[in-house]
């Protein structure tokens, strides 16, 4: 093997691990004779490494409703009309939320609201001969007992586009009101639970995102429910299942 | 199964690409806020390149990555603001403020206060430096996303890694030299 001289490209590219082994090795044997350039590549790594100390935080950050909507493609004109009902109510409602500018700004939930959910996921989704009360071979009696039970009609959202099939749902108890649990798995047997209850009053959310160890959960109010959907997932592919649920919520 | 990943867009109805929009959203956020530190601008910009990127749905390219596409949306966006405000400056001093041991001895930058460093870079480099170092594509993506040249990815990547190298270099010795 010619020993050829390393130049920049070279060393950024050791940096951003975006090197064949061979030329990998041949940067290593470079750097054991040249500390000057050893000196500039721990630089650079510890550039990438403060980058995410400093920014990866943003990844966790609740998304803002009004990027939400846009993403959602919504039309100003509705954008505005939701926002002054959101006010409305808020300002008959009193603390939760305030209109700055053209921002609803949203006030995180009371504390507690993923933690119930996240129990009932760690809880139930452990079960193996009883995860459910009801089967989804009983779909239609299991979506009408429990909007029954909730006193609003639940719109069961469908999983299947990202491969999850419907396992079943129970009935919870939410600080002495009734709130409904749905489990779904895929084909690995991973499974997601959605839970929903009803608010006292509307006041929509942006979504909120909380984890505790593994459980990736997030959290929203939508129309006369508050919803929880609970995976030990990464959380993009448990924002990806909570965007479904709430495309298939009210509109 | 990643959305947005080339096996799923060439077959996404509107409602999926939406859904895989939304799923970007957190990283968009995260390259926002690097570029220009404030939050409320940085969510600013995020607003419209979703707002730019779903009127455009149709000319996104199917076999390609939308986080890529929806970045370089988002560049553009940030170029075009970014050279007004550079005209706004011009306009009232003769030199843009792009000296950066000028703005080293003015802003005071801590080893770790990388936000700030940051904003002494010059926008193009600041960019390269985030897509690959913050947001891990690869140099030919950056190329895509930026619309130029890979040789010229590298060598803005090189210049502004080198400047903030030196940025956080001088203020540790400076820091080092009160000590003694």
């Amino acid at each position: 093997m010619t020993p050829r001289p390393i130049d920049d490209t070279l060393l950024h590219a050791f940096v951003d691990g975006d090197l064949d082994d061979t030329t990998r090795a041949e940067v290593q044997v470079w750097l054991d004779e040249h500390p000057e350039d050893v000196t500039r590549v721990r630089a650079w790594n510890e550039q990438r490494l403060v980058l995410h100390a400093t920014f990866d935080k943003v990844l966790e950050e609740p998304i803002p409703t009004r990027l939400l909507q846009a993403a959602r493609g919504r039309p100003r004109a509705a954008i505005w009309q939701r926002l002054a009902a959101a006010a409305a109510l808020l300002a008959i409602g009193g603390a939760g939320g305030w209109i700055a500018r053209d921002r609803l700004v949203v006030l995180p939930e009371a504390p507690g609201r993923a933690e119930r959910a996240i129990d009932a996921y760690v809880i139930y989704t452990a079960e193996m001969r009883h995860p459910v009360e009801v089967p989804a071979a009983e779909e239609e009696h299991l979506v009408r007992w429990l909007s029954k039970k909730l006193g609003k009609t639940i719109n069961l959202p469908d999983l299947t586009p990202a491969g999850f099939q419907l396992v079943g749902g129970r009935l919870l108890p939410d600080q002495g009101k009734p709130a409904a649990q749905f489990m779904y798995e895929d084909d690995t047997k991973r499974r997601v639970t959605l839970y929903m209850r009803v608010v006292p009053e509307a006041k929509d959310t942006g979504f909120s995102f909380t984890r505790d160890r593994d459980v990736a959960a997030f959290h929203w109010i939508d129309g006369p429910f508050g919803y929880c959907l609970t995976a030990a997932l990464p959380r993009e592919k448990v924002l990806q299942l909570a965007q479904m649920v709430y495309e298939s919520g009210p509109k | 199964m990643a959305v947005g990943d080339s096996e799923t867009a060439g077959t996404m109805g509107q409602d999926d690409m939406r859904r895989a929009v939304v799923a970007e959203i957190p990283h968009l956020r995260r390259y926002a806020r690097a570029l220009l530190r404030d939050a409320t601008a940085a969510d600013d910009l995020v607003q419209d390149c979703l707002e730019r990127s779903l009127s455009r749905l149709h000319l996104f390219r199917p076999g390609t990555r939308l986080r890529s596409w929806l970045f370089a949306v988002l560049h553009n966006l940030f170029i075009s603001q970014a050279r007004t405000a550079q005209r706004r400056r011009s306009d009232s001093m003769a030199e843009p403020p792009d000296t950066p041991v000028e703005a080293a001895q003015t802003v005071r930058i801590e080893a770790r206060d990388m936000a700030r460093a940051l904003q002494i870079l010059p926008a193009e480099q600041r960019a390269v430096v985030l897509l690959i170092g913050l947001e891990d594509l690869s140099y030919q993506e950056a190329a895509d996303v930026l619309g130029v040249p890979i040789g010229t990815v590298m060598s803005r990547l090189s210049r502004g890694r080198e400047r903030l190298r030196q940025l956080t270099d001088g203020v540790a010795q400076t820091q080092l030299r009160r000590v003694k």
